[in-house]
């Protein structure tokens, strides 16, 4: 391979004595310290989350309010440090939501254990479980840090839902057993 | 108005005079540490220390503006270094270790002593005026006892590299001496000069400070310039030594923390650590303000406009400007802002230029300033003996 020498030019008389050199570094961090701050100032002033944020795993009702989750466990089992703790629930007879599979009786996720790999949202077939914007977990104790329920979908709220797959499925079926077509 | 205050006994008010001296001083010092943090913030982008504040005093409007300039947060360092746990380690050599830090304080707070921050016209007896300087000791050796004892400084620093026992304030205790040292010798010669121009052959000689101020506020185009324009070089040289000195970047071979962990103070830890920070800003006040005396007309307003002439010119207006303790006032704030001005400009280059390496510090000691220093005498000399000869009257 060819070497190319690259000539050093010598230093003229005033690179030597520096001051030229100084002058311009301190004419350079002069305009810096003139310029305005980068700082977020963080508690007052929040970051813009970007799109596709994978923040803590919540929990989603439907427009409706119904709860989405079917408890079928899926994530439980394709979360990889175990963090999901779903006990299923029968749905009573005489609720609004009978016509749905099942509901969770208790859901936990461990936050201490969760490493927001996102999988539970991916695995999800009732897009019940969304790794939002939530980015700051924070508790005194290690109960604290485990989110029930109740918790889960209070970060969760409401999303939009665009099959509304169970009351599609209702309908079809009181048409079927009233000698619909089906 | 203040004439009771001379009646008080001299040994009185001399101890009334430094205890003002070192509690102006040693805040002063302390609050260049705050200063250090809000402009190397500032250089970086960052806002810097903004936060703290005592929750009683949140109330008050306007309050944010001293919260900003971390001013709360000053105050709870200091009372951090005051009260949290001093921990001496099991094998320093415990009296020489304690020395070490005091040794520190006592050149720093007393070189302040022969430092002129003011000046004013006092009424003699028969009704003429004369600027009298506001100084503590208004001594004829003046700079040379400045010198004297603030060389002294480098002892606390080799005395805590050796007590500590460990050899990273070892190394950076014996950088500290051979540092001092070397660039001592180009800073005295570096102002010779100025003395050679201020005492006439066969006349009776002065080292004093004020004296330095009083022959850059005279009459005439060489009478009221200052001395960075008559001694371009010298002043270069004076300045890049002070900053050896004090042990500023680029020149802080003795703490070097990138090489040496923390240098001469490793073993050190909160009120002692305090007092050695305290110790070097102190030496960066006096020295900026020598700098200031000997190169920037001293309280001096602009070259070619003496205090004096400002004071006579603004009496005219206002006769109370003239009042001893207003020129006073006035004099040690144009001072003061003279010295704020330096010691921004000891932090802008700590920020601005890369730490040297040892054997560079030693070269540009001994091998540039000195001969610098030393043609620079030479030049000087020969220049103000042709014109003692040819333009007397210039």
């Amino acid at each position: 391979m060819a070497t190319i020498t690259v000539e050093r030019k010598p230093l003229s008389f005033l690179e030597r004595t520096y001051i030229p050199n100084v002058v311009a570094g301190l004419t350079t961090t002069f305009k810096r310290m003139i310029k305005p701050t980068e700082t977020l100032q963080y508690p007052e002033q929040r970051p813009a989350i970007p799109t596709g944020y994978r923040g803590v795993p919540t929990l989603v009702n439907d427009p409706h309010g119904r709860e989405k989750c079917v408890s079928c466990q899926l994530c439980e089992f394709v979360c990889p440090p175990k963090a999901i703790r779903i006990t299923p629930g029968e749905i009573a007879n005489d609720d609004p939501n009978a016509h749905v599979e099942k509901r969770p009786k208790a859901f936990e996720i461990d936050m201490l254990r969760c490493i927001y790999c996102g999988l539970c949202q991916e695995v999800c077939p009732e897009e019940a479980i969304f790794l939002q914007n939530q980015y700051s977990m924070t508790g005194y104790t290690r109960a604290e840090m485990v989110n029930d329920k109740d918790r889960l979908y209070e970060l969760g709220g409401t999303l939009p839902d665009q099959h509304y797959k169970w009351d599609k499925k209702k309908s079809a079926a009181e048409a079927a057993s009233h000698g619909g077509h089906h | 108005m203040f004439d009771f205050y001379f009646d008080l006994p001299l040994w009185f008010r001399l101890v009334l005079q430094g205890t003002i001296v070192i509690l102006v001083l040693f805040p002063l010092a302390a609050a260049c540490s705050m200063a250090e943090r809000k402009i190397s913030a500032w250089i970086q982008g960052r806002p810097g220390p903004n936060r703290t504040i005592p929750p009683f005093l949140a109330w008050i409007p306007g309050i944010n503006i001293i919260r900003n300039l971390g001013l709360f947060q000053l105050a709870a360092d200091g009372g951090k270094f005051t009260f949290k746990e001093d921990p001496v380690p099991g094998n320093v050599n415990k009296f020489y270790f304690i020395l070490a830090p005091i040794l520190a304080m006592i050149p720093a707070l007393s070189t302040i002593s022969f430092v002129p921050f003011g000046a004013y016209f006092k009424t003699l007896a028969d009704g003429t005026r004369e600027l009298t300087p506001i100084i503590l000791a208004n001594t004829d050796v003046g700079l040379l006892a400045v010198f004297a004892v603030s060389s002294l400084g480098v002892y606390a620093l080799i005395l805590a590299g050796w007590a500590s026992n460990s050899k990273y304030p070892f190394l950076g205790g014996v950088r500290a001496s051979a540092q001092l040292i070397s660039y001592e010798l180009s800073m005295t010669l570096s102002i010779l000069p100025i003395f050679l121009w201020i005492n006439a052959p066969g006349g009776e000689g002065t080292l004093s400070l004020f004296n330095v101020v009083q022959t850059q506020s005279q009459a005439g185009f060489l009478g009221g310039m200052w001395y960075i324009f008559l001694m371009p070089v010298s002043a270069l040289v004076f300045l890049v030594a002070l900053f050896a000195e004090t042990n500023r970047q680029p020149f802080d071979m003795p703490e070097s923390e990138s090489d040496l962990v923390g240098g001469f103070h490793t073993e050190y830890g909160a009120f002692k650590w305090s007092l050695f920070f305290v110790a070097e800003y102190a030496h960066m006040i006096v020295g900026s303000g020598i700098f200031c005396l000997l190169f920037l007309g001293g309280w001096n307003p602009l070259p070619w406009v003496s205090l004096a002439d400002l004071v006579n010119f603004g009496a005219g207006f206002l006769p109370i400007i003239a009042a001893p303790l207003v020129m006073g006032l006035l004099a040690i704030t144009l001072f003061l802002l003279k010295v704020g001005f330096f010691i921004f400009f000891f932090m802008w280059v700590r920020w601005t230029l890369p730490r040297f390496r040892y054997d560079q510090v030693m070269n540009l000691g001994w091998k540039k300033l000195l001969p610098l220093s030393i043609a620079n005498l030479i030049f000087y000399a020969v220049a103000i003996a042709v014109k003692d000869l040819y333009f007397p009257n210039l």
